[in-house]
């Protein structure tokens, strides 16, 4: 088939999108309509974004355009991150330092070392794929060190009490932070070809492109996604730390405020959803 | 001679708008126990926090040895002056490690000595902290204060979570410490334990210091409050 995925092609993908509504509306979820609208909002944001893409990317254009897509995607990846961590105080400058640094090195390591050439073509996928993946960690890494600091805010002031700088009072919570928020990543890439297999290389597979390309491809890329991750959840983490204390190695009481967990958010977020369906169904 | 080891001038502090501490003057000597009383909510332990700086006040001094300690470096006034929390706070590792937190330059004989302080035996500094009592993790905590040797120690209701025979072991400990010079200020909700103990007595009510009077005349100065109408004040215990 060379990947030459037609329009009737999509059509006859939206069959896959028509059993979900089927099953939600056999089993009463109410998410009917939920399902119909994300598809074709996925849909026409993507053909938004390739005819976009097609421009930026295209032969004679300027290396320039991409930049400014890449920049694009830094502040609107910062945004979320403010959005979802607005507990913490100037979150939005922070992910935004966070995600500059991680496509610095990124952009640096994979281009200068001439893992990809640096074309367009190459640079807005590596990019966006390096800082989508990274954005949920960093949510993760700056909500979970509120969280942690708020609710071991006694063994952090019996540190700072016994005369040690706040650096090494939130030493200990910070590791579990950064473990917290860069396992899954490591599990993603232990079990990568096994559990499962990842878009690029399954988008590479289908184009037509032989697998053994697609692999190396692919392999390349989640060795940039695991460090990535690791970049932007150490940067966040520790500049987040740096704001939870005053200048005088003073424990901020802003540390008690503290929301549930992003999964927990998420699942509530879900039932929310889910109650506000059956509503309607009801 | 006799001086004074900590005092507030003039100090008030707020907390999300609302007054902690109004314009408290209080002076601890450099010997025996002050005890601070007062019904929950009165502002104790905010007024304790900032004798090490855990707390910054919003108006006033706070002097450690006549010397306004927003010029000190806050960790070593920390140093100076140790803090035994409310609840013991164990860190991962042995009791040794504890110790080390607050005194990494300290060798064994070091750390056996802070322990003998708080009234326990060297035998204990390879134990797993997390495995101790309730007792005996408070009074590991107290010499994990001590270890740095402290000009003075501040106690937040360190008896509050133990049961009678605990409390009494580390009463037994602060009054000891006391007698051997190290000038203690003593958070207590519990008139019979101010009486037990106490030098001094500072009574906080609303955020202000409503009562001071010599140890003898405890019950006579937290007798007097209890007596008085309560009234809806600041947080902060």
């Amino acid at each position: 088939m060379e990947g030459d995925v037609g329009a009737l092609g999509v059509l006859a993908s939206l069959s896959l999108v028509a059993i979900a509504a089927l099953i939600s509306a056999r089993l009463g979820l109410g998410l009917e309509l939920a399902i119909g609208g994300a598809a074709a909002r996925a849909l026409a944001q993507l053909l938004l974004v390739g005819a976009a893409l097609g421009i930026v990317i295209g032969q004679d254009q300027p290396l320039a355009w991409s930049w400014l897509w890449v920049a694009g995607i830094l502040l609107i990846a910062s945004w979320v991150v403010w959005r979802r961590a607005p507990e913490l105080p100037g979150v939005f400058w922070l992910a935004l330092a966070a995600n500059v640094v991680t496509a610095a090195v990124v952009a640096g390591l994979v281009f200068g070392l001439g893992v990809f050439p640096l074309e367009g073509r190459t640079l807005i996928p590596v990019m966006g794929m390096t800082i989508g993946n990274a954005l949920t960690a960093t949510v993760v890494a700056a909500t979970l060190l509120v969280r942690e600091v708020g609710e071991r805010r006694d063994d952090v002031e019996a540190r700072l009490a016994l005369g040690r700088p706040w650096q090494d009072a939130v030493r200990p919570h910070l590791r579990a932070v950064l473990r917290a928020a860069i396992s899954p990543q490591i599990e993603r890439t232990r079990h990568l070809g096994t559990v499962f297999l990842p878009g690029a290389m399954v988008g590479l597979i289908l184009a037509g492109v032989d697998p053994l390309d697609a692999v190396l491809v692919q392999g390349a890329l989640m060795y940039v996604i695991l460090g990535s991750v690791a970049t932007s959840t150490a940067v966040i983490a520790l500049g987040a730390a740096h704001r939870l204390f005053t200048r005088d190695h003073r424990l901020l009481p802003l540390a008690r405020a503290t929301g549930p967990p992003p999964e927990e958010r998420l699942a509530r977020r879900a039932l929310a959803l889910l109650r506000r369906g059956g509503d309607r169904a009801g | 001679m006799s001086g004074i080891v900590l005092e507030l001038r003039g100090v008030s502090l707020e907390r999300g708008g609302r007054r902690v501490l109004r314009g408290v003057d209080l002076a601890v000597p450099d010997h025996g126990i002050t005890v601070l009383a007062g019904p929950s909510g009165a502002g104790k332990s905010s007024l304790l926090r900032l004798f090490n700086r855990l707390e910054a006040p919003t108006s006033g001094t706070v002097l450690f040895r006549g010397r306004d300690v927003a010029g000190l470096d806050p960790l070593w006034l920390r140093r100076r002056v140790g803090m035994v929390f409310q609840r013991p706070t164990p860190f991962p590792g042995t009791v040794r490690d504890n110790l080390l937190v607050g005194a990494p330059e300290s060798g064994p004989a070091e750390l056996a000595g802070a322990l003998a302080r708080a009234g326990l035996d060297e035998g204990f500094l390879d134990r797993p902290a997390d495995d101790l009592s309730g007792g005996e993790l408070q009074r590991m905590c107290l010499a994990r204060a001590l270890a740095p040797r402290p000009e003075v120690l501040l106690l937040d209701e360190p008896t509050s979570s133990l049961d009678p025979r605990a409390r009494e072991v580390v009463e037994r400990t602060g009054l000891r410490l006391a007698r051997e010079g190290v000038p203690l200020v003593w958070v207590t909700h519990d008139m019979a334990q101010g009486e037990r103990v106490a030098d001094r007595v500072a009574v906080l009510v609303d955020g202000a210091v409503r009562e001071q009077g010599h140890g003898s005349r405890v019950r006579e100065v937290l007798g007097r409050e209890d007596a008085a109408p309560a009234a809806g004040g600041p947080g902060g215990g």
